[in-house]
């Protein structure tokens, strides 16, 4: 593997190319992750970003408590997020946890939803915390059962101590499972990395290995998604664009929650890595709510009065 | 001669247990029976109405789930605070109507009693309109009232503190949670009741009080899909039409009251009728 020439696979080599990476400015990313939060998106525009929102969600469900059943209906709502609406465009992908890729993709199939992705949580998801064959079979399994996206968790305990060439080796030997088969998401659990510094080193290490996306958070920690974290990690794809000519995906997943906040985040995307990113295949906001308040909202545009949570699935 | 300056208070909204300006912006100007300057209380906007009805919707289940006594209690919590701010709604009732201290006294007390009065129906409602209905096979069959939901309500001009009371308290306390728009020429009673409110236990989002024009918020208040029920009492008698029109696009149960009476509590409650098998 060439990692774009940036790096060579060895530790000195790594360490190096993340040395050499400028900081943040806290007080500036807050600043203007509250400033661009502050934008006002109405009428038309906000119909656009509403539909392209739309199309960019991950619907999630990664609890303890998941039945075959409840990933069924998940599937169906991917493909057709309003029964009674068919120009609601489908999701950009159900995110599944492992055991239920196999039931996702023989219901995706039924309902006609070959074109939603299909994501699996791996790696010993959410913490991250097993012996690298296991998060290699993890993977395996699922790719197997037909996901054709993978989402791993890094290794924060390695990050957090200076161990970035494990956090690199095995990103790239996931990215070498994944080969062609699947997108590579790498999850950072920036609720758990503490600085901004550590974010925008975390992006450069997972682009340098491989990364197709990279992604906040599990969901299972808040913070999570915060629109200066988002930003940081836009300025980083944005950079990397101009390093090597690739663009790297963005996931904001957990605590985006309603139509307002996701606007936000499409607004923080078209001002700091720019227009290119606004598609489902270089940005997707990992949610679950999300998707019934988007619908609502959706709803209001059309008949002019506000929506009711009865009109839409309980998930 | 005092030099020191008034401290002025700033009407402001009441969702979701705080005291937040009206998103818009928007005020407008009170004055008393001569025409002087009272205050500028807040011009409520269709997304106040929005978040308001939002933050009901969260609070109905937690405020459903209540006990009948428990709810009956913190009403009557409501009552005790109103008691004991006597002096200041008084004043306030005089400044901005004029009227008597006498009458402006008879109002507080009335106010205080009607909501006992409502806080003791809480645990009787299921034994006023519940039944255990004859059918002719080894079942029970009971029929207990629920709540409906969310209600929005219109509280008449005056009196503007008790007629505040009777569009909540009825309301409430068969578990619903309600957004109320105020008495729009005399608001500043229901602005310091959202602060007895706000210190009796009721949970945030189970009252939530607007201050604004009641043939702009009531048409937004009739068409919203997540109110379930409407009291238009206190809206003009002309307005009603327009209104149940638009209410009843969405199935909306709209109703409009005389008095206070039971039969004000049981109008946004509805009935659950329940099979259960007769034991051996």
């Amino acid at each position: 593997m060439s990692f774009y020439g940036l790096v060579d696979g060895s530790d000195s080599s790594l360490r190096k190319y993340l040395g050499a990476l400028s900081g943040v400015d806290q007080v500036g990313a807050d600043a203007r992750a509250a400033m661009l939060a502050t934008r006002s998106i109405k009428t038309s525009s906000k119909r656009w970003a509403i539909d392209t929102a739309i199309s960019m969600v991950d619907l999630t469900t990664l609890e303890g408590a998941d039945t075959p059943g409840k990933v069924q209906a998940l599937c169906t709502k991917a493909v057709r997020p309003d029964p009674t609406n068919s120009s609601v465009p489908s999701v950009g992908a159900v995110c599944v946890y492992n055991d239920m890729v196999a039931v996702a993709r023989k219901h995706l199939d039924l309902v006609g939803g070959a074109h939603v992705g299909l994501a699996a949580v791996s790696t010993a998801f959410p913490s991250g915390r097993a012996s690298m064959p296991v998060k290699i079979q993890d993977t395996q399994d699922a790719l197997d059962a037909g996901a054709s996206e993978i989402d791993m968790v890094i290794d924060r305990g390695a990050f957090l101590s200076g161990n970035y060439i494990d956090v690199f080796n095995e990103i790239v030997q996931i990215r070498e499972l994944c080969g062609t088969k699947a997108h590579l998401k790498v999850i950072f659990e920036t609720g758990e990395l503490t600085t901004y510094d550590n974010v925008r080193k975390a992006s450069f290490l997972a682009m340098a290995a491989g990364a197709d996306f990279i992604k906040t958070s599990t969901g299972k920690i808040a913070p999570a998604a915060t629109p200066p974290v988002v930003l940081v990690m836009l300025e980083a794809v944005r950079d990397f664009y101009q390093m090597t000519q690739t663009r790297i995906g963005v996931k904001p997943a957990g605590g985006i929650r309603n139509t307002k906040d996701a606007i936000k985040q499409l607004v923080l995307v078209n001002e700091t890595a720019g227009p290119e990113w606004l598609t489902p295949s270089l940005f997707r906001i990992g949610a679950s709510a999300l998707l019934n308040d988007l619908l609502m909202q959706r709803m209001k545009m059309d008949d002019g009065y506000y929506a009711s949570p009865a009109y839409v699935t309980i998930d | 001669m005092s030099n020191r300056i008034d401290v002025k208070k700033t009407y402001k909204l009441f969702i979701n247990g705080a005291f937040p300006r009206t998103e818009s912006g928007r005020t407008y100007e009170i004055k008393n029976a001569k025409g002087t300057f009272i205050a500028n209380p807040c011009l409520a906007s269709r997304k106040d109405l929005k978040d308001a009805v939002v933050a009901a919707r969260a609070a109905q289940s937690g405020w459903n789930k209540a006990s009948a006594y428990n709810k009956g209690q913190i009403l009557y919590r409501i009552a005790e605070m109103l008691e004991g701010r006597r002096a200041q709604f008084v004043d306030e009732i005089i400044t901005v109507t004029g009227v008597t201290k006498v009458k402006a006294e008879k109002e507080v007390t009335d106010s205080v009693d009607r909501l006992v009065w409502y806080a003791g129906w809480s645990d009787k409602l299921s034994s006023l309109s519940g039944a255990l209905n004859p059918v002719a096979g080894p079942y029970y069959n009971f029929t207990v009232p629920e709540s409906m939901g969310v209600i929005a309500a219109i509280a008449p001009e005056s009196p503007s503190l008790l007629g505040l009371i009777d569009a909540i308290a009825p309301i409430i306390v068969g578990g619903n949670t309600v957004i109320v728009l105020a008495s729009t020429k005399a608001p500043l009673s229901a602005m310091s009741f959202a602060e007895v409110i706000a210190t009796s236990d009721v949970p945030a989002g189970v009252i939530n009080i607007l201050t604004g024009k009641k043939d702009e918020i009531a048409p937004w208040m009739a068409s919203h899909m997540d109110i379930d029920g409407f009291d238009i009492s206190g809206l003009a008698a002309k307005s009603h039409g327009a209104v149940r029109i638009a209410g009843a696009e969405n199935l909306k149960r709209i109703y409009s009251f005389k008095s206070a009476d039971p039969g004000r509590i049981l109008a946004f409650l509805e009935n659950k009728t329940v099979w259960h098998p007769i034991g051996l």
